[in-house]
């Protein structure tokens, strides 16, 4: 139906899942399946002197034990590859099974194929390893120190690379004439993705016809493909078929390719059967790669009138043990590039070193990099704020980009499409009332309440929709950044459209629906949307980076473009019209300026199966496909406004209210958009308040169950407030921008912004995330020490 | 998430149980399994064998008894939490209760389990200090009854033999002239106690007839400040004398500590839950 | 050494013999193949392995086979009635009350109990009601909006 866009069609995905029938991995059980259980390091870092897999193997039920050497021996390629490379990388290699070091608690080192779960487990712990443990190094700073214990001969001082991005001698120059500097060293805490679905796999090869069929919780089964067909198992193309079934959400942590996916993958090939790997939480946390952990220090200069003159970052990331699949791009190209926030800011320098560490890799996870920067832009916001002597609201308004100066151009590479930067703060002021807060806040300190009232707020841009290939490639991606989209029109009207932008919780078999129905003007029920699913959908880049709507319902979007083009002709022909006078609306064809003469689209589509009377030339059949590469990222932007209370006491910190402002652009589904901001600011208030994933200095997990990482609960949330402002993307044919990650970009530096000013009674200018009782209760009361 | 192998037996009374753990090397007791399974699925417990004695019925309710009220074993924390005679009688071990797990772990968890495993950060040691209970023990050789306070040894460990049933709990009524509190500064990720505070006050008339109080979660076993009690004990009880009282007396050894709170900061936060607790509980003796 | 069960789930009785260390949850998804009840963590602290025994909210995961001997188990699969959702799925669906859809089985029979106990919860009772299983999908915001819905229209 047309007007079917920007209306909160409920989902169809909700059936299956409602009553326990949506088929995530572990659901699936093929006949003669085996189990495996991957043994992995427990040292941080340490040398295999040997692995003993006879008592494991003689273990009753067991079917195999495969160790790293085994895989050096077979004809797999047996590593898993980067794939964003950057000038001056070191990319050492990373084994699916290590054979002579691990270095980090969670490198597999052996796996035990068994008739089912208990016993690989039982059988796992027969596998006598010989570790010489060596010295370990997790902390990012740490590993760049003289001295600290080194991952790898080829990687001097653990650095991977040392990127930068903007002019260094206009930055100088604009700190040389401030009239205000302020400085900051500030953390980016690590945090664990938490899908509540673990990762896991089913792998099961036909060594008859030589083809593996690979069930995976992945967010792009083309791209595992492409990655596992190059580097990892070296089988061809058209002998994989990966299929993503329903995932337990990913955030990230399921884009990439794993050890453990190729693992399965070999012991199947090598066995002659189906195997199973699902990870426990306590494996998936120790192996995800985890998200962020960045140590910045960020220097910003403002003139007399608080108006920004430059911005200096000097940021060492964490890469974890081995690069993964993004992990080069996420404190580059998606943080880097992101440095100018909403602000016109003339003089930007960013140099990032990325770091290796004796810890699980780091690669992106919700937000990937556009949380980091937007952390440190408004934090150094908010302090010079403070130094200026201007509000926090004031010195945004005098640095936003205005909305007439679109497109602008940054200066660290991106060019903003479009924004109202203005228009969003103001929308979040007055929706949270901020005048009245702040009021209340002065009272209340007068009266010396011993509750601390804090109030944040954080005005956030991100860069969506990943992206233009020409662009990407040129920046290191080894893969394009377009995305496919199918239109299937069958003989009887109805559609069954195949996008490469494979869903996990996102709803895109309704959202995608619209789009068709909308075009269409047939009902939503008369589209069927498949995706995930090599075997199906004709190529993929897949789900992240909030790119579905933006880059993969533009590619539906073009391949409708094309279906209406052709039935146009068709329905030209029938009426014996001119193309050019034929027009589609409201599910007809109609011919300009003569009300009678119209052809239905069942007609038209019937018409075209038939193939009794076509133009000439005209093949049969309705069916487009369309590969769409955006000509440039998409910038969803925002402002968001939070209220806490602290418990001078104890340093606990409620949040009180969460207002979200953001504009998304143009909202296929309200209620899906939503959705997607809620479950974003609860990921971002987690990192500001309670999650850290912490390692021993010998690299262990210390944080490595439910028990030691929290994860927000609803006990521990508000209901948010939320709203839009609709500025829509002019570059792509929906209009649209991307939702995904807006919310943990913007929230980290909301509720900091805001315990910060609850603290800054007590002279408190800075706090790192997660802001626990304890450091509070200290900033308080032991005066920081 | 796949614990090891062990032998299985279902005890169809407490003697049979005792007989079973008497026979049987290594042998763990099975209630509702919350303390025991997830380090057996972690594979950080490996007994040998289970004793299940989840079906001797007579091991489960609240009933009173002389001098009090006794709570079988395998009482669960949802059957506590919900009890009116302990809401009525002796709410601050209903009120503790509430405060465990979450719904789904006070529906299976049971009193005697917990109180077995001694996780000095379970919400229930520091109520049974502070209301001053008695645990209920059969073994080969017979009953024997040890006070709360001698029951727990150290981190994980109690008085209880590993061929012994832990069997019920005795908690005394809370005088009518008495009131309770029992509050909890929980850990974000676990929802275990970083600090619980546990206070009972019995006032007459305008003065603190007795006062005790107790904390879960910031020593290896539960910490019964007596001489907070003892310094209160005679006193009006006001905000001004409990600050002192705590002040003068509350001495924590050896806290604990780890990645969330260090032992300095639960130190201090004894202090402040401690303060809470106790005037809140004479508020409600008051009321 | 396999030991004696009788279970019933979702109405219908199962007479198995079973290896005392499974766990209830592994007898559900593998024995009984009610994939419906899912795994998401082993310290029982994420609540999606959440199905009811005689009517109670309980983690599947903690919880050994053996000792739901005897009692009657209602699983996902066994909450909507002759095709009829159960009004709490109905209401997960009209508020959005899931993404993923993993952590949701045990969301909405924690839900159900929640209900039974407390016909008319405040926002602040479902949260603390709900507080034994983890959402990183939805930020809990429409998960409590859909409770909230469902007791309006007298769910329990």
């Amino acid at each position: 139906m047309s007007g079917v866009i920007g209306t909160s069609v409920k989902r169809r995905e909700d059936a299956a899942l409602l009553i326990g029938k949506g088929k995530y991995c572990d659901d699936f059980t093929l006949p003669n399946m085996t189990h495996a259980v991957i043994v992995r390091s427990p040292y941080g870092h340490a040398r295999i002197n040997s692995v003993l897999t006879t008592e494991a193997a003689e273990h009753p039920g067991v079917i195999a034990v495969f160790t790293g050497r085994d895989v050096v021996n077979s004809d797999i390629g047996g590593v898993v590859p980067t794939g964003w490379l950057l000038p001056g990388i070191k990319t050492p290699e990373h084994p699916i099974l290590a054979t002579d070091t691990v270095r980090y608690a969670g490198d597999g080192v052996a796996v035990v194929v068994a008739e089912d779960r208990y016993i690989a487990r039982d059988a796992a712990e027969l596998v006598e390893v010989d570790y010489e443990p060596l010295d370990a190094v997790t902390d990012v700073l740490a590993a760049v120190a003289d001295g600290a214990p080194q991952l790898f001969e080829e990687a001097p001082g653990n650095i991977s690379f040392d990127w930068d991005l903007g002019d260094a001698e206009a930055t100088a120059a604009a700190f040389d004439r401030a009239a205000h500097t302020v400085e900051v060293d500030l953390r980016n805490n690590r945090l664990i993705p938490h899908a509540v679905e673990p990762r896991g796999c089913l792998a099961s090869f036909d060594d008859t016809s030589g083809e593996l069929t690979l069930y995976v919780t992945t967010q792009n089964p083309h791209l595992h493909r492409l990655l596992m067909s190059l580097a990892s198992l070296n089988l061809p193309e058209h002998k994989m078929r990966i299929i993503a079934p329903e995932v337990g959400g990913g955030f990230g942590s399921k884009i990439h390719h794993y050890p453990d996916e190729a693992i399965a993958s070999f012991c199947s090939m090598q066995i002659g059967r189906p195997v199973k790997w699902i990870a426990t939480r306590s494996e998936t946390n120790l192996t995800d790669a985890h998200g962020r952990d960045h140590a910045s220090h960020a220097e910003i200069a403002l003139d007399a009138q608080g108006k920004i003159l430059g911005l200096r970052v000097k940021t060492h990331a964490a890469m974890g043990a081995y690069l993964s699949t993004f992990a080069p791009a996420v404190p580059t190209y998606l943080y880097g590039t992101l440095l100018s926030g909403q602000y016109d800011i003339p003089a930007i320098h960013v140099q990032t070193l990325g770091v290796f560490t004796n810890t699980s890799p780091v690669d992106a996870y919700r937000g990937a990099g556009r949380p980091e920067a937007t952390f440190v832009v408004e934090r150094l916001i908010d302090m010079a704020a403070d130094a200026t002597g201007l509000s926090v609201v004031e010195i945004r308004r005098r640095n936003f980009v205005s909305k007439d100066d679109f497109p602008y151009q940054t200066a660290v590479a991106l060019a903003y499409d479009s924004g109202n930067y203005d228009g969003a703060m103001d929308r979040a002021l007055e929706l949270s009332g901020y005048e009245a807060l702040r009021a209340e806040q002065k009272r209340r300190r007068e009266a010396g309440d011993t509750k601390l009232m804090g109030i944040g707020i954080s005005s956030f841009i991100e860069a969506c929709g990943l992206a233009p290939s020409q662009v990407v490639g040129a920046l290191g991606a080894q893969a394009g950044l377009y995305e496919s989209g199918k239109v299937r029109v069958h003989p009887t009207g109805s559609v069954t459209v195949y996008t490469g932008s494979s869903a996990h919780g996102q709803g895109h078999e309704t959202t995608f629906a619209q789009v068709v129905a909308d075009r269409l003007s047939i009902d939503v029920d008369q589209v069927e949307v498949v995706h995930g699913d090599t075997g199906e959908v004709p190529f993929g880049m897949g789900t992240y980076g909030s790119r579905s709507a933006a880059v993969g319902g533009s590619a539906i979007s073009t391949a409708l473009d094309k279906v209406i083009a052709k039935s146009r002709k068709i329905a030209a022909h029938m009426l014996e019209a001119s193309e050019d006078d034929v027009v589609f609306e409201d599910n007809a064809f109609h011919v300009r300026g003569v009300p009678s003469k119209s052809q239905g689209w069942g007609d038209v589509v019937l018409a075209a199966y038939l193939a009794h009377n076509l133009p000439e030339g005209l093949e049969p059949g309705l069916e487009e496909t369309s590969f769409y590469n955006p000509e440039n990222f998409t910038y969803p932007f925002g402002t968001h406004i939070c209220v806490v209370e602290i418990d001078s006491e104890t340093g606990a910190v409620e949040l009180q209210r969460y207002v979200a402002v953001d504009d998304v652009g143009n909202v296929i589904n309200p209620m899906i958009v939503d959705g997607q901001v809620h479950g974003g600011l609860a990921q971002g208030i987690g990192q500001a308040l309670w999650e850290h994933a912490v390692y021993s200095d010998d690299g262990q997990l210390l944080s490595g169950t439910l028990l030691d990482y929290a994860v927000p609960r609803a006990h521990n949330l508000p209901f948010f407030e939320t709203d839009r402002t609709v500025t829509p993307c002019p570059h792509n044919p929906l209009g649209v921008k991307g939702v995904g990650e807006a919310g943990s970009i913007a929230s980290p530096a909301t509720v900091t912004n805001a315990v910060v000013d609850a603290l800054s009674p007590y002279g408190v200018k800075h706090m790192d995330m997660p802001l626990t009782p304890e450091k509070i209760w200290r900033a308080i009361h032991r005066n920081g020490g | 998430m796949f614990p090891a192998n062990f032998e299985y037996f279902r005890a169809a009374s407490v003697e049979e149980a005792v007989a079973l753990l008497h026979r049987h090397k290594d042998a763990k007791v099975l209630a509702g399994g919350h303390s025991l399974l997830p380090i057996m699925k972690l594979r950080l417990a490996e007994p040998a064998a289970l004793i299940d004695i989840g079906h001797i019925h007579i091991l489960k309710g609240i009933s009173h008894h002389r001098n009090g009220i006794r709570i079988g074993a395998l009482t669960t924390h949802a059957t506590i939490a919900r009890s009116e005679v302990l809401q009525r009688e002796c709410s601050l071990l209903s009120d503790a209760a509430a405060h465990i797990g979450d719904p789904q772990v006070r529906n299976k968890g049971t009193i005697g389990g917990n109180i077995a495993h001694a996780d000095p950060a379970s919400d229930l040691p520091a109520v049974l200090l502070a209301l001053g209970a008695r645990i209920q023990m059969a073994g080969p050789a017979g009953d024997r009854t040890v006070a709360a306070s001698d029951f727990f040894t150290d981190l994980l460990e109690t008085e209880l033999r590993e061929d012994e049933v832990l069997t019920a709990v005795d908690v005394p009524a809370i005088a009518e002239s008495a009131g309770a509190s029992y509050l909890k500064f929980e850990h974000p990720a676990s929802g275990y106690a970083i600090c619980g505070a546990a206070a009972v006050v019995d006032m007459d008339g305008g003065s603190c007839r007795s006062a005790s109080l107790a904390f879960n979660g910031v020593t290896a076993i539960p910490h019964h400040a007596v001489a907070v009690g003892d310094a209160l004990a005679g006193s009006d009880i006001s905000d001004e004398a409990i600050a002192a009282a705590i002040e003068a007396n509350l001495r924590i050894e050896e806290p604990l500590g780890d990645i969330q709170a260090s032992g300095e900061y639960r130190v201090e936060l004894a202090k402040v839950y401690g303060r809470r607790a106790l005037q809140q509980a004479r508020d409600r003796a008051r009321s | 050494m396999g030991q004696q069960v009788r279970i019933e789930v979702n109405g219908t009785t199962h007479e198995r013999e079973v290896d005392p260390r499974t766990l209830l949850v592994h007898f559900l998804r593998e024995d009984l193949a009610l994939t419906g009840t899912n795994v998401g963590c082993e310290t029982s602290l994420c609540g999606a392995c959440t199905v009811l025994i005689d009517g109670e909210a309980v983690k599947s995961c903690t919880q050994l086979a053996v000792q739901a001997d005897g009692t009657s188990v209602t699983t996902i699969e066994g909450l909507a009635q002759d095709g009829e959702l159960h009004p709490l799925q109905t209401a997960f669906h009209e508020e959005h009350g899931l993404q993923c859809g993993f952590c949701t089985p045990g969301m909405i029979l924690t839900a159900v109990d929640l209900l039974n106990d407390n016909p008319t919860p405040s926002a602040d009772e479902i949260r603390q009601g709900l507080k034994g299983n983890i959402c990183r999908c939805t930020g809990y915001h429409n998960i409590i909006k859909a409770v909230q819905r469902a007791a309006e229209g007298g769910a329990s």
